[in-house]
């Protein structure tokens, strides 16, 4: 067993309440943490430390320190999701090395070359188990950034009906050809789901339309007509008509409208429908009624 | 010999494809149609997809092909029932099957043939009493 191993399970009492003491200074934060829960994890980190070192492996990626491993990528996930700062998190293991240094100091007074050797196996082992945790920080917000993502993407693509086989699909943010995938399977099991005959593709939301986005568009129009389904365009904005046209994007072969409004009355006549003003009513609301009968 | 059977509806042909399709029954189903629209003097063709599951550019082609044959005899055709997985299949391998018509069911596809086959299809009985 290391001199350094000696050392630690000689003071651990010590060295816990000396590392307290500094943490209450720096790395607590009230307002996210009890000091009661910063105790209890203060006290099972040092403990698994000291078990490590006491092993005799000096590099705590090694398996008698998965202990001591695991209980970090704890402490670091659930900080990671609490607010807490990488450096915050980080400097909950690296202020350990104060009090730590200053055992050390004490229990090797007479050789200097013991003392040093102490020191900087302390210090690696520190540092390593430092970037355990600042590794694990960022895993778990990587992890919270992409469900994000991936939540974003779901919530951003709602396909709505708005009269029985006329459905609407606004598209809010920039189309990517992920966005646009999710997009056209979303619109197409929702034609078949409610056997409809028209879809509305308002872009009002979409900030830019370029190349891609038109091709991503088109894309999506021509796999709803082999099904059946007829797309109309709504929400082109000025610029982005004329950003249309400078590009060359042909859109001869789609419906395009200014509003989806004037969709939605195209879609209405297309299906045999007109909305009418009821002569009852005077406050100007309208009904729909069937324009006529089919043609069979 | 495995066929996919062509069913005669007045003036129109009913086609519903309930199997994988292989390159051989494609190739048969061609000519099974174009030989039934000369014979029938059939206004029309339907072909209902929607037990297909499984596209391939080959099979892109032969919907396109009976499409075109289909026309040069006097018939149009719709394809109806595409799934979703299918649509964006064909789209992603860049077959828009531009010359054939769809439709969502069979019932609507029916229904655009009496469409547009409003005027013709007088001309077809007639062909039939010939």
């Amino acid at each position: 067993m290391s001199k350094l191993g000696e050392v630690i399970s000689r003071n651990e009492e010590s060295i816990r309440a000396e590392w307290m003491k500094h943490m209450t200074a720096s790395v607590l934060r009230a307002d996210l943490m009890s000091k009661v829960e910063l105790e209890e994890q203060s006290k099972a980190l040092l403990n698994a430390i000291a078990r490590g070192v006491s092993s005799g492996q000096e590099d705590p990626t090694g398996p008698s320190w998965s202990g001591a491993r695991e209980l970090l990528q704890d402490i670091s996930a659930s900080r990671a999701r609490q607010g807490f700062t990488p450096s915050e998190t980080a400097s909950f293991v690296l202020s350990l090395k104060q009090p730590l240094f200053s055992s050390i100091r004490r229990e090797l007074p007479g050789s200097q070359d013991e003392m040093f050797d102490a020191l900087w196996k302390c210090t690696v082992l520190l540092d390593k188990l430092s970037l355990i945790t600042v590794e694990t920080f960022m895993a778990t917000r990587e992890e919270l950034i992409s469900r994000q993502q991936q939540e974003l993407l779901e919530l951003s693509t709602p396909v709505v009906k708005l009269w029985d086989g006329i459905l609407a699909l606004p598209i809010i943010g920039t189309l990517d050809s992920s966005r646009t995938q999710v997009v056209m399977e979303e619109l197409l099991q929702t034609v078949v789901a409610t056997n409809s005959k028209f879809a509305i593709i308002d872009i009002t939301g979409v900030p830019t339309v370029d190349t891609l986005v038109a091709q991503h568009l088109l894309k999506t129009i021509t796999a709803a007509r082999l099904m059946g389904a007829e797309c109309i365009i709504s929400g082109v904005r000025p610029q982005i008509a004329q950003t249309i046209v400078h590009l060359g994007i042909n859109l001869e072969d789609v419906i395009t409208k200014a509003k989806l409004a004037d969709a939605f009355a195209l879609a209405l006549q297309k299906s045999g429908r007109a909305v009418v003003r009821s002569s009852a009513a005077t406050n100007g609301s309208a009904q729909i009624i069937p324009a006529g009968p089919k043609e069979v | 010999m495995e066929r996919i059977p062509i069913l005669r509806m007045g003036p129109f042909l009913l086609i519903t494809i309930q199997v994988d399709m292989h390159d051989k029954l494609a190739m048969q189903l061609q000519d099974d149609v174009a030989q039934r629209i000369s014979e029938w003097g059939s206004a029309g063709v339907l072909i209902d997809i929607s037990s297909l599951e499984i596209v391939d550019s080959f099979i892109g082609r032969m919907l396109a092909n009976i499409a075109a044959m289909s026309r040069v005899l006097g018939a149009d055709t719709v394809v109806v029932g595409m799934q979703p997985a299918v649509a964006i299949t064909l789209v992603e391998l860049g077959m828009s099957l531009p010359g054939v018509r769809t439709a969502l069911n069979v019932e609507s596809g029916m229904e655009l043939l009496y469409g547009t086959q409003g005027i013709s299809l007088g001309a077809a009985h007639d062909r039939s009493e010939i």
